[in-house]
């Protein structure tokens, strides 16, 4: 919560912290500052509200909706190579993909929009947790027109319904398309691949032959090697609440 | 009385004017549209589903793939976000580099939608014009990363390598060009990349004044322009309008100028603004920002020539080192090796850089997890928003207008549908 005075270390973010503090300090919305931009994590049901100030507030004034985009935290911070015991061990080619996600993590979808001031020139990052089983958030699209398609796209790669958009259809994939492809569980490869069957003189479905190999591992390496000066940066803003493992190690 | 009812037109995916695969369910009453529903995907490849499946230098050739027609300022945009992540900065001749290639890029990609535009709506040589000189700039691509089209040429720390001291030529001998025309050919191509651009920075005004003599006073063409696909201020900024769009329709906004990155607020431009918000006038916003763009090239040129040196960063976690530094030394071999089979980890959290791309603002936001590929990659592409908004600016339209709109939106669809 940053209802303490603004300490950003960028004078430039300063009057934007202090203004959310000062509007959503009450509303359960938490302030986030990293590498000189400012995340506000709204909760979903107050999400139309804190929009409605986001761009009509004189001192806020968020006019335009840059972008809008669905994340599925469920692997966030999970690895596929142990690097602590892999010197005794040693490194497998052979990478098994992720297998207990925690699917119905009521922190596993969220919605991030990506606010523009035009007239302060300042930006603004919002994200909404839509909850894990039935991921739903209000739509945007009475205060942002261009909202409409970006949550369609939103709806198609996560599965994230909008309530009370006028038009939520599928936008990126195939017609007739089954399943959500941005969400972690789903294969990289895909579930069915088409071909021309000469016998029935048409394009037929059938479910995908390759299988999904892993060409490089995911890696985590909280060591503080790749870091400047070798101190850790503070703490990461993108973290989520629900997250476990190296993120933090 | 006989019956009137409205009828369903399918427009596209195969249709030339649909600039790709764009499908288009226009409900139409007579030749008005009433509806227009685009159908978009039929050129979607997962690009931000395939970057979370690998290390973060190697999705950079998939940006050049998402707007084909304005390639290095996509990478940018890329480059820019892992930078802001790994909290590196690119040496000062890189940024410099990179504000010239930005530019050249966006000459081409106003080059090829002037060509395609006009053809579009019934201008067949200005597409001929337009590709001439496109070619040049073209060879300032492959010069400098061996590539035409999808160069690959900004790393995360700067660019691959500095720009080349002879800039390649036409082979003579040819059974199908004479010795003199590969002579004149070659004219220009005596002396570095530097000189070429420099060549074609004086000659590339009085190209412009060309293309301006087939089109802007011509009566057909303002006949098919003028008061087409009209956007208030208020409804560009509402619908998400970035770039040309924007500025057409009267909004002084621009990236280069309001967030300066890279080299821009070094170098000295205007910003071209419309007045009406139609057709025309984002014409003449993209012809003056090819003239300005021919300005901001020439003083990189300049600048380029005085100041040599290093075009990337030291630091061999993030850029490899030299391949005669991997012969001798063993710390070189094993950073070239992790940098190249496992890339670098960035420390977590999320970053959103953008760019002024040629089309308008293309942002990358990127999520971190501390890992050595991004956990999320979300590419914000200039052309959706535009192409969002297609039923609200073709609705009242004629069929033909239609085409006009959709060739004003300048819409990519390797963007669009990522």
């Amino acid at each position: 919560m940053a209802n303490e005075e603004p300490n950003t270390g960028d004078a430039r973010l300063d009057p934007l912290v202090s203004a959310l503090a000062s509007h959503f300090g009450e509303l359960g919305c938490e302030t986030l500052c990293d590498r000189g931009e400012v995340t506000l994590v709204v909760p979903a049901a107050e999400l139309l509200r804190v929009g409605q100030t986001l761009r009509d507030d004189p001192d806020l004034r968020f006019e335009q909706l840059i972008d809008l985009c669905g994340v599925d935290y469920v692997a966030y911070g999970r690895d596929e190579w142990e690097t602590v015991d892999a010197s005794t061990s040693g490194f497998g080619r052979g990478v098994e993909p992720i297998a207990d996600l925690a699917l119905d993590d009521p922190r596993r979808f969220a919605v991030v929009y990506h606010l523009l001031s035009l007239g302060h020139n300042r930006r603004l990052r919002l994200r909404v947790y839509a909850g894990g089983a039935e991921p739903m958030v209000d739509s945007v699209h009475g205060l942002w027109p261009a909202a409409d398609w970006f949550e369609r796209e939103a709806f198609d790669l996560y599965g994230i319904l909008f309530r009370g958009h006028p038009d939520l259809r599928r936008i990126l994939t195939d017609y007739g398309f089954l399943g959500h492809p941005f969400r972690k569980d789903f294969p990289l490869s895909g579930e069915v691949e088409m071909r021309y069957d000469p016998e029935q003189q048409r394009v037929v479905y059938r479910p995908v032959e390759i299988e999904p190999r892993i060409l490089v591992p995911k890696v985590i390496r909280a060591d503080s090697r790749y870091l400047k000066d070798g101190a850790p940066t503070a703490t990461p803003a993108g973290t989520p609440a629900g997250t476990k493992g190296a993120a933090n190690a | 009385m006989p019956e009137i009812r409205n009828y369903t037109l399918n427009f596209g995916p195969q249709h030339p004017s649909a600039h790709g695969v764009l499908r288009l369910v226009l409900e139409m009453d007579g030749e008005v549209i009433e509806r227009a529903d685009p159908h978009i995907g039929l050129l979607h490849r997962g690009t931000e589903k395939l970057a979370e499946s690998k290390p973060f230098n190697q999705s950079i050739g998939y940006m050049d793939r998402l707007d084909y027609v304005s390639m290095m300022c996509n990478e940018h945009g890329y480059v820019r976000a892992i930078e802001k992540l790994l909290g590196v900065e690119a040496p000062i001749r890189a940024q410099y580099i990179r504000t010239m290639f930005d530019e050249i890029t966006r000459i081409l990609n106003h080059l090829m939608w002037l060509g395609a535009h006009g053809l579009d709506i019934g201008a067949m040589s200005i597409f001929i014009y337009c590709f001439r000189e496109r070619e040049d700039l073209l060879d300032c691509y492959e010069a400098v990363s061996g590539a035409r089209l999808h160069a690959t040429y900004y790393r995360p720390g700067g660019v691959y390598r500095d720009l080349p001291e002879r800039m390649p030529r036409y082979q003579g001998g040819s059974k199908w060009h004479s010795d003199k025309e590969i002579a004149e050919r070659n004219a220009t191509r005596e002396g570095s990349l530097l000189d070429f651009i420099e060549a074609f920075t004086e000659r590339f005004p009085g190209c412009v004044d060309e293309y301006e003599t087939l089109l802007t006073d011509n009566r057909i063409w303002k006949q098919r322009t003028v008061g087409i696909g009209v956007v208030s201020p208020e409804r560009a900024v509402a619908l998400g309008f970035t770039g040309p769009m924007l500025r057409g329709s009267g909004v002084a906004w621009d990236l280069r100028k309001k967030q300066p990155y890279a080299a821009y607020d070094a170098v000295d431009f205007d910003i071209p603004v419309g007045v009406n918000g139609d057709c025309y006038d984002r014409y003449l916003v993209r012809i003056e920002e090819m003239r300005q763009s021919n300005r901001i090239i020439r003083q990189c040129v300049d600048w380029l020539r005085a100041n040599p040196g290093p075009v990337m960063v030291e630091d061999h976690k993030v850029a490899p080192p030299s391949r005669e530094a991997m012969k001798a030394d063993m710390e070189a071999l094993i950073h070239h090796f992790k940098l190249f089979t496992e890339g670098y980890c960035p420390p977590p959290g999320e970053v959103y850089a953008a760019v002024e791309a040629p089309k308008g603002e293309f942002g990358c936001y990127i999520i971190s997890d501390g890992a050595n590929k991004p956990y999320r990659l979300k590419v914000r592409a200039p052309g959706f928003p535009h192409l969002a908004a297609m039923d609200e600016m073709a609705r009242g339209h004629m069929l033909a207008d239609v085409v006009a709109i959709i060739g004003t939106m300048d819409i990519v669809f390797g963007e669009i549908d990522r």
